[in-house]
């Protein structure tokens, strides 16, 4: 089987079009495709929302058929109903069907069965699987009770039971701490070194980096193929990393993005990473340019755009701080906050304050109590001891005036599915008691900030994940708060819609709101002015981005990227507790 | 604070008219189960199947015959011959009832004797069984007086002469269809209200609603506005149903039925969004709505009488908004009852709705996670 695969290319598509029917508008997601898979590597797939991503690794896996053009899996052209071919694919989908109440050593029993495998084989088989992705002494938990990471290892176990020579990937990463998604991409490595060919689609460039070879889809079409160095290797000599005497970050970072010259700016330790054009951009005075090497970020940026096309008008969302007042200053202050579900502690002792204007990040682990902690600020769930202030306040026990002063955003963008982006809007200007003009002003800023306005009357439902995620903050935003509450407000977006939403937080902040943010993304961290650690409901460590780092410095690693540093971090506090349970 | 409560109920509105499966839900199975309940559900029989194990030769059991035979309610299916042919009949359902007549009965009639008719019957759906039995003993009663009349023994001492009050001819559409007004008023305003909060919680909007000013009793007016309203426009429906298309006579006063309706749809609402404020997903939602609903319609009065149940499920029913209910819409379609006539059915739904919606809003803050 390994010196057939070798030889002919697992997968290869021929002018692939796919059309799907949404309503009465046909969307053409794939459009006039072709690929060939190089055989034994891991291929990574990369694009924006809607770029084609999932439509194509489900007609690799046999579940769609395409409108036009031909699929040749193993230069043979099966389909579905080849049970041959079918045997010889593992195919993950983005939420893998995990059955929740059964426990991991019967999910695995379950999936062994379904796929046919003799009970002698099967218990092999998961052996070593449970020994790969370290689920052993999880056998006896419940699907539903693994954590994020583990759910995730568990699925590519339940992909993985029959060795298949093609693995297909759908983000395996997505909504998975960095720990985690460091274990799954070793499983994924020790796939490759035993010959199975890999695509996985992801929208983390750290991943990208690490692949053999990158496919970059955009509408339907393929952009480029080949390896990491064929992205990154024309953009040599054109990115630097900036820093500035005394200018913040933040600041650096939007006089850089409006440079002309300069096609993109990001905040990355230590300084601003730019992007420029073929011509060189003169250094302006306090300004330290220094030469970097291209990342895949930048190549991505390169031949997408920077997203929100540089500039994000953002409109005085609040007003400016007031002068005298003592505690202006702090504005959200929490002392040893502790919450108890049951005999189950999820969040012990925490303390620290955030500043006004601060851009607040809290990190962690899943299941570190990040959420938790975010309910109890806003006062959706009660602390089981402690204190809490914000904006001077218990939210517990505060009235709807209080309230009216926060903005929040939580996860999965809470928006009514069926109703339209317009009523959405209107919904949430009048449940913040706004009324007749101010509605309308509110409104209308909102569809022209955040450019909703073609999006108007499509049900929230029916939006790209983008636009749902703009929706969001702009139903949040509608009553010009001045603290803000982010909940993974990245999470499953794309690279480029990331950092859109990130140039509209850092021009909030600039403008005096409070953000506070939980993220799954380190590089996401450095945006951040001030952060705290979270692991196992503990506060690990807070501090600026750079103080975070610095703690995580050792001899054999003196310059730790954050996500080192929090995987680092972790695992100190984490690993006598690992091994313990 | 009303242009919070009108916000949020105009959402609930469009969230559920815009969706077409929930828009059919509203319209759809209300109307089917109007149909199925006022057509096909009736405590009457008609062509009742029975037969014949017929062994006098005289012209008396004929004539006893002949007026099965003329009567609606019967229909024969066999005529038997010999003992061994009744048991299979009723085994296989082929007859309900089997009427034996011996071979002296007019022999024994005409020498003034009595002259005894058995009747087997199937038992197995009792109800049905004393139905049927009741309209075989009128058949012979009717019977009895006509031979003693013709054949001159004098009449019997005494005779019962009945009159069914409020449905004279004790019709069972009549006791049912009213019954069904409030049935449904209650699934559908349930069905409203008891997801409208999971569904939230599901998608996570309610977190959503709970940060914005709102205060807890506005979000519970907010959620019981549409309900109510649906409950309301639902209910007159099926009620001008009953009177314009299934004849039930309307006799009380149509402000005593609207008084009713509204504190009754206050109280299901109110334990609508119960148990809705209980439930984490829709799923729960709709299986707690259900949970209810079972126990509440066997408990209500709707097709068993109350006052037949013992004393421990009777007391359980002082809790069931339909209970009350129900008297009122009989109430005011049969017994001709006004406000006054039904005040004592108004306090305990009242005390109903305030004690579930209290629940409710309680209910909201409480149950996060």
């Amino acid at each position: 089987m390994v010196a057939e695969t070798t030889l002919t290319s697992p997968l290869r598509l021929e002018g692939v079009r796919k059309r799907f029917q949404r309503g009465k508008e046909s969307v053409l997601a794939l459009d006039g495709l072709d690929l060939d898979l190089a055989p034994g590597q891991v291929t990574g797939l990369l694009g924006p929302d809607g770029a084609g991503k999932t439509t194509l690794l489900r007609l690799a896996a046999g579940l769609l058929r395409p409108s036009e053009g031909r699929v040749f899996l193993f230069g043979r052209e099966g389909g579905a109903e080849d049970k041959d071919l079918q045997v010889r694919i593992g195919y993950m989908p983005q939420r893998f069907g995990l059955y929740e109440d059964l426990t991991v050593q019967e999910n695995l029993d379950l999936y062994s069965d379904l796929q046919g495998l003799d009970p002698e084989q099967a218990r092999h088989r998961q052996d070593e699987l449970l020994t790969l992705t370290a689920l052993g002494p999880f056998g006896k938990r419940r699907a539903g009770a693994l954590s994020g990471g583990m759910k995730q290892k568990l699925g590519l176990a339940c992909a993985l039971l029959r060795a298949p020579p093609l693995l297909l990937l759908d983000e395996p990463t997505v909504g998975v701490d960095p720990i985690a998604r460091r274990e799954l991409w070793e499983i994924v490595q020790g796939l490759r070194a035993a010959g199975t060919t890999v695509l996985m689609s992801t929208a983390y460039f750290d991943e990208a980096e690490r692949c053999d070879s990158l496919v970059l889809l955009h509408q339907g079409r393929l952009l480029r193929q080949g390896s990491p160095e064929r992205f990154t290797e024309p953009l040599r000599g054109r990115c630097y990393r900036v820093r500035h005497a005394d200018e913040r970050r933040r600041a650096l970072r939007e006089s850089l993005q409006q440079r002309p010259g300069v096609r993109d700016a990001r905040i990355v330790a230590d300084g601003v990473r730019v992007l420029t054009g073929p011509e060189p951009v003169t250094p302006e005075a306090g300004e330290r340019w220094e030469p970097m090497p291209p990342t895949f970020e930048d190549a991505f940026v390169d031949l997408l755009g920077s997203g929100g096309a540089g500039s994000v008008a953002t409109a005085s969302a609040a007003s400016p701080v007031s002068v005298g007042d003592a505690a202006a200053e702090t504005v959200v202050e929490v002392k040893e906050l502790r919450k108890c579900f049951g005999r189950y502690e999820a969040v012990k002792s925490s303390t620290f304050t955030v500043r006004r204007g601060e851009i607040f990040g809290l990190l962690g682990a899943n299941g570190a109590g990040k959420t938790t902690t975010f309910r109890m600020l806003c006062g959706l769930l009660p602390p089981s001891g402690g204190s809490l202030r914000v904006a001077g306040v218990d939210m517990r026990r505060a009235g709807s005036t209080a309230r009216a002063r926060l903005g929040y955003v939580a996860q999965k963008f809470a928006l009514y599915g069926n109703l339209s982006v317009d009523q959405n809007l209107a919904f949430f200007a009048a449940a913040y008691d706004l009324g007749g003009p101010a509605r309308r002003a509110a409104m209308a800023r909102a569809r022209e900030e955040f450019q909703l306005a073609p999006y108007g009357a499509v049900n929230a439902d029916d939006l790209p994940l983008g636009i749902k995620q703009r929706l969001a903050l702009a139903c949040a935003l509608l009553h010009e708060p001045t603290i803000l509450f982010l909940d993974e407000p990245t999470s499953g977006v794309d690279p480029l819609t990331r950092r859109e939403f990130w140039q509209r937080i850092n021009a909030l902040a600039a403008q005096g709101v409070t953000v506070l943010i939980t993220t799954h993304f380190m590089d996401e961290a450095e945006y951040c002015d001030r952060l705290v650690l979270m692991s196992r409901g503990a506060v690990l460590a807070q501090g600026s981005p750079t103080e975070l780092r610095t703690l995580a410095q050792s001899p054999d690693r003196p310059d730790p990227s954050m996500e080192e540093a929090f995987i680092q971090l972790i695992e100190a506090h984490e690993s006598p507790l690992r091994q313990a349970s | 604070m009303p242009a919070r409560i009108w916000a949020l109920a105009v959402k609930e509105f469009l969230a559920i008219l815009r969706d077409k499966k929930s828009r059919f839900v509203l319209i759809g199975p209300p109307l089917i189960q109007l149909l199925v309940f006022g057509y096909a559900a009736t405590f009457d029989l008609h062509h009742i199947p029975y037969a014949v194990y017929n062994r006098d030769p005289g012209f008396a059991s004929r004539e006893l015959l002949g007026d099965f035979q003329g009567s609606r309610a019967f229909r024969r299916v066999a005529t038997l011959t010999r003992d061994g042919q009744i048991a299979p009949l009723i085994d296989r359902e082929k007859a309900l009832l089997v009427l034996q007549i011996g071979p002296r009965f007019t022999e024994d009639l005409l020498r003034h004797r009595p002259a005894p008719v058995q009747v087997i019957i199937d038992g197995r759906d009792s109800n049905t069984a004393t139905i049927a039995l009741d309209y075989v003993n009128s058949i012979l009663l009717a019977f009895d007086a006509r031979w003693a009349r013709d054949h001159h023994w004098g009449r019997p001492p005494t005779q019962l002469v009945t009159r069914a009050w409020f449905n004279p001819n004790l019709r069972s559409r009549w006791f049912i269809v009213p019954g069904i007004v409030a049935l449904l008023t209650l699934v559908v305003t349930l069905l409203v209200t008891g997801l409208s909060v999971a569904r939230e919680r599901e998608q996570g909007t309610f977190d959503q609603l709970l940060v914005t000013p709102m205060t807890p009793w506005e979000i519970l007016a907010g959620k019981a506005l549409p309900g109510i309203l649906v409950g309301a426009v639902e209910g007159t429906f099926i009620t001008l149903m009953a009177v314009f298309w299934f004849g039930v006579p309307f006799l009380g006063s149509v402000l005593a039925l609207a008084v009713g309706m509204l504190l009754f749809l206050l109280a299901a609402v109110g334990v609508g969004l119960m148990i809705s404020s209980l439930s984490t997903t829709q799923q729960q939602g709709l299986l707690g709505v259900f949970l209810f609903l079972v126990p509440a319609i066997i408990l209500s009065g709707f097709a068993t009488p109350i006052a037949n149940m013992p004393a421990a499920v009777r007391v359980l029913t002082y809790a069931n908004p339909l209970r009350y209910f129900l008297v009122i819409v009989r109430g005011a379609f049969l017994e001709g009852d006004g406000l006054r006539a039904l005040g004592s059915q108004y306090w305990p739904l009242a005390i109903i709705a305030g004690l579930s919606m209290t629940a409710a809003a309680w209910l909201f803050r409480r149950r996060l996670r």
